[in-house]
């Protein structure tokens, strides 16, 4: 069993990595920059997967590393899971 | 002649870090960590004699590729140089050369340019249709390669510097731990290796898209910066040109089961690997690191063509980073297996050196598993075998830029 059950890479990200799959509905506790959050998981999230600890409305950049790594096709509730069903890139792309 | 703080792993004491290593002094003032003697084909028709000359001689190695032939201009120039490093290599004791006779790369040009660069390096030529044959060419290669295995060991290793090291780094078959556990770590070792005077190439260019603004800031010059920018450029706009969407080959499906959802997120996590330190030059493939310190090569993303590129670089040894798992090693150079997650350590254990799993669950730190790759990298150039070369993986595959005419 493991003391975190997800990583928070740079204080401004507004999506956490998971190092241990949740299964949902689940409280889990995120050590973000300004102390611990409670973030309610609504989705299963597998290892290594992201959910989001704030809500990221449509268009929205969504936030690791301190970095954008796409934007939001949806809104995306707190405690969702965020993969290529709701994020787009927004590089190496043919389409425009 | 070295430096007298060098130390060896079993010289060093307490928390030092050894930067001594037992590496083999080449004439030309190189150091290589292997002793290959290596059977090169210098064109597709003539790998099963180079593969039968190796069968045959304990000791040496040999790659295979499918160039060599109907190529023209740059794309030819960049087949005959990476064959041609493969030679040249600090690795490599002894090199034959295998030819069919009627090809555009012409095995007599490749072993006369090898032997032109290291004139004490045995060179054999071995063309198959003058020798009459494919038993016959591999009989003759066998004869001389046997000669260079022999003389090569009992060649003897000498105190070497981690400072005339090269280390390339790679990542393949990321997940979302790679960039949290091991490439971090191997940052740390890149960043020890370099204040000790060493140099470290970066590649995979594909894999820096969406992070080069973080490369680019710690470029030496404005030119350098602007290097960044174009080979990153270059790179989108060849996916853009077959009018394809990237993301139908990055991430790859294994990289998105294991929940990284972007090239971003990928690259992001990827260039955590190269340390810290400024970025000193950008380079084209398979051309020599002449700098010390940190160089970005630019490469595809395909693993081997990676691999081989940063080879025929002049990188000794490769630490590469795996969340899915990878087995792939270079025929040359010492490939050191690093596992982002505990649970693949476990599963392809045969295939794997060391765990960075362990800051995953928070039982090390990345700083003490990157200090754990530094040591690993000095006992791995002395001659500590890695599983790679062990389970005897020889991956070999040079990028193309033309077609074959």
């Amino acid at each position: 069993m493991l003391t975190r059950k997800a990583i928070m890479m740079e204080g401004m990200d507004n999506v956490v990595t998971v190092v241990e799959p949740i299964e949902a509905p689940a409280e889990i506790v995120v050590e973000a920059a300004g102390g611990k959050v409670v973030v309610h998981v609504t989705d299963n999230i597998p290892f290594g997967h992201k959910f989001a600890i704030r809500d990221i409305r449509e268009g929205g950049l969504i936030l690791k590393y301190g970095e954008p790594i796409g934007v939001a096709r949806v809104d995306i509730k707190a405690g969702q899971h965020v993969h290529v069903h709701n994020l787009e890139s927004r590089r190496g792309r043919g389409d425009h | 002649m070295f430096p007298i703080r060098s130390l060896t792993p079993q010289q060093a004491k307490g928390n030092a870090l050894a930067t001594g290593f037992m590496g083999y002094r080449r004439t030309d003032g190189t150091v290589g960590i292997r002793n290959h003697v290596i059977i090169i084909p210098s064109v597709v028709c003539a790998n099963r004699v180079a593969r039968g000359i190796s069968q045959l001689v304990i000791g040496t190695t040999w790659v295979e590729h499918q160039h060599g032939c109907t190529q023209l201009g740059a794309d030819a120039a960049l087949t005959k140089r990476t064959l041609v490093a493969h030679g040249t290599h600090p690795n490599v004791y002894g090199v034959v050369v295998v030819g069919l006779g009627c090809e555009t790369l012409r095995a007599q040009d490749m072993a006369a340019e090898i032997k032109e660069t290291c004139p004490d390096k045995p060179v054999h030529l071995v063309i198959i249709q003058d020798e009459g044959g494919s038993v016959k060419a591999i009989a003759a290669g066998a004869s001389a390669a046997c000669e260079m295995s022999g003389s090569a060991s009992s060649m003897e290793r000498t105190l070497s510097d981690v400072s005339e090291l090269i280390l390339g780094t790679e990542c393949g078959g990321s997940d979302a731990c790679s960039g949290i556990s091991a490439n971090p770590a191997l940052g740390v070792a890149c960043d020890l290796l370099i204040d000790a005077g060493g140099s470290v190439v970066l590649a995979e260019t594909t894999e820096l898209i969406g992070a080069e603004h973080l490369i680019a800031a710690r470029a030496v010059s404005e030119e350098v910066t602007a290097r960044c920018y174009d080979v990153i450029r270059r790179c989108e706009d060849s996916a853009k040109a077959m009018g394809v969407d990237m993301r139908g080959g990055q991430p790859t499906p294994g990289n998105i089961e294991g929940g990284l959802s972007s090239i971003e997120e990928k690259s992001l996590g990827c260039i955590y690997k190269a340390g810290t330190k400024p970025l000193q030059d950008v380079i084209d493939y398979a051309m020599p690191v002449t700098k010390k310190g940190l160089i970005w090569m630019d490469t595809p993303g395909q693993d081997i063509e990676q691999l081989t590129g940063m080879i025929a670089g002049g990188c000794h040894i490769v630490v590469f980073t795996t969340g899915r798992g990878t087995c792939c090693g270079s025929p040359i150079a010492p490939a050191i297996k690093i596992a982002t997650n505990t649970a693949i350590f476990e599963k392809m254990k045969d295939n794997m050196d060391m765990n960075a799993g362990t800051i995953i669950t928070g039982e090390d730190s990345i700083q003490q598993v990157g200090k754990r790759i530094f040591a690993e990298v000095v006992q791995v150039a002395s001659g500590k075998l890695v599983r790679a070369e062990i389970l005897g993986f020889n991956d070999f595959a040079i990028k193309r830029i033309g077609p074959s005419m």
